[in-house]
């Protein structure tokens, strides 16, 4: 009886634990929606989105500089960080010595550590005057910030990618290396393309971390909100965007940001749902 | 004509030895089966031959293998190349998560054969080679993970055809398929070694009956007996190996 009783109570502390994070997801969800959406009173969603003017001292709110700035930095982040992120994993999943990966793994999850303000700083002190060396322009850049994502979203590559590649049957390796095949023929013609959807998976989950990331960005990417207009051009991202005015803005302003953090969100929302979309179908076989 | 010659080979498996100076020579054209209770070295020595052992961390091997002449342990040896000559099917069917097609083309193309024309036709030639060709003409481009496994078993036969090997090993091939597939399996041993030379682990002692010329028999790492199938059978001259024939043990 008292066992029972006992086994029905910590039922309920398990299932209160559970709620409270789909609570707090709730929670922000009406918030978010509750001071964003009356924004919409008063400028309509198309002019929101596809204005190309922020000026909100003159009642001007359009995100489409922003919106780009985050696509842009995002792909930039990508397109660098992506395929070094994978061969990364391929590298730690076919090829290194065991003493190589005792030394290589653990200095890849440390990276996942460290706080994104360092990486801002080390961004604003290392790539930033690199960059204006070297290219000219202020630093301050979309060429700065892409550069710095792609360093951040490395371990998530790596880490998730591995995974991945992990999880690929060792016979089709194997198979192909009795037929002849090279390691490295064996390993990009069988194990990779059979692990594509979790490849695919990994570049997502990073791409969501690229378009969150706000504190190191805004050290590194100039933040100037105008249409972007070159991979050396300053440029300010929707988390940026947020966090830069939100101090001190009042009424439709506050607003005006918070559908800027409503825009962000159904962003993500999609991203997530995309990532869980590919997480299913690389589970069968 | 004997293809292959195994020496006095010596396998550890870090530091535990796995096959105890194995001397064994299969000859060119025939079925060789290698038989012998669990664990008793015949998947090692197969494995061997194509030196797949590579790939097993802590494996160390002394003594030689003549394939044709050549010593294939020699650290010079171009393993792709040998496995080329040798090619494997391995015991649980292992098609590549591609089309019908891809499967077979894969060693070709891997080796550098190009064209479509050249490709169909070496498709088409290795599917007959493993008397799947009418099963799966319709359904080439089709994957080949839809299969059911003894189909599968025999495409991973026509994909290693399809690079046009000499010898044959085979690693208890029929031991994951149904009675019917196993006939069909063992049909299509008894045709190719006309034309290749092959190299069969089997648990199955009928199996061994019905399709091997010459049959090996393996206990703890040492050959114990090697011969003619049907005298080893008939007339074992070892008397471990007529234990184990006769159901004895293993």
């Amino acid at each position: 009886m008292r066992v029972q009783w006992k086994e029905k109570a910590m039922r309920c502390v398990f299932g209160a634990a559970a709620c409270a994070c789909i609570l707090a997801v709730l929670l922000i969800c009406f918030f978010l929606f509750a001071n964003g959406l009356p924004f919409f009173e008063q400028v309509p969603v198309l002019d929101f989105l596809s204005g190309e003017v922020w000026r909100p001292s003159s009642g001007q709110f359009g995100i489409l500089p922003m919106i780009l700035g985050s696509v842009y930095v995002t792909a930039g982040a990508l397109i660098l960080g992506a395929p070094l992120g994978i061969l990364t994993a391929v590298y730690l999943a076919r090829f290194c010595s065991k003493r190589m990966y005792a030394v290589l793994k653990p200095a890849i999850s440390l990276l996942a550590g460290i706080p994104s303000v360092v990486y801002g700083f080390f961004g604003l002190t290392v790539i930033v005057p690199a960059v204006r060396e070297t290219l000219g322009g202020f630093g301050s850049s979309m060429l700065a910030a892409s550069l710095l994502l792609a360093l951040m979203i490395l371990p998530t590559v790596v880490l998730q990618a591995e995974a991945a590649l992990r999880a690929v049957p060792e016979n089709y390796y194997e198979g192909s290396l009795a037929l002849g095949a090279t390691r490295e023929a064996s390993v990009f013609r069988t194990v990779v393309p059979a692990a594509k959807s979790g490849l695919l998976a990994a570049v997502i989950l990073a791409l969501g971390r690229a378009v969150g990331e706000t504190m190191a960005v805004m050290m590194v990417a100039g933040n100037q909100a105008r249409m972007p207009s070159g991979l050396l051009s300053g440029i300010r991202t929707l988390t940026v965007n947020i966090v830069m005015e939100m101090g001190y803005a009042t009424d439709l302003h506050r607003q005006a940001l918070m559908a800027t953090g409503v825009a962000l969100f159904v962003f993500i929302l999609l991203i997530n749902l995309l990532f869980s979309a590919l997480k299913q179908k690389g589970v069968k076989p | 004509m004997e293809k292959i010659i195994v020496e006095n080979l010596n396998l550890y498996y870090d530091g535990a030895q796995a096959l105890k100076s194995v001397n064994l020579r299969i000859e060119a054209n025939r079925v060789t089966a290698l038989i012998g209770p669990s664990g008793c070295g015949k998947s090692t020595l197969l494995k061997t031959l194509n030196r797949m052992n590579d790939l097993v961390p802590g494996c160390r091997m002394t003594g030689r293998v003549l394939l044709d002449g050549q010593n294939i342990l020699e650290a010079n040896t171009d393993v792709n190349q040998l496995r080329k000559r040798v090619g494997m099917v391995f015991q649980k069917p292992n098609p590549f998560p591609m089309s019908v097609y891809d499967n077979v083309a894969y060693g070709p193309r891997t080796h550098g054969v190009r064209g479509r024309a050249r490709l169909d036709d070496l498709v088409e030639r290795s599917l007959r080679s493993a008397a799947i060709w009418d099963e799966l003409k319709d359904r080439l481009h089709k994957s080949a993970m839809a299969l059911s496994g003894g189909q599968q078993q025999r495409l991973c036969m026509a994909r290693a055809l399809a690079v046009e090997p000499e010898v044959l090993l085979m690693d208890e091939p029929t031991s994951a398929l149904d009675p019917i597939s196993t006939g069909k399996i063992e049909d299509l041993v008894a045709q190719l070694k006309q034309r290749y030379t092959i190299v069969m682990v089997t648990h199955n002692m009928q199996q061994a009956l019905r399709v091997s010329d010459f049959t090996s028999f393996f206990l703890l790492g040492e050959q114990v007996e090697t011969g003619e199938t049907e005298r080893l059978f008939s007339s074992p001259q070892d008397k471990r190996t007529e234990d184990y024939i006769t159901g004895r043990f293993g």
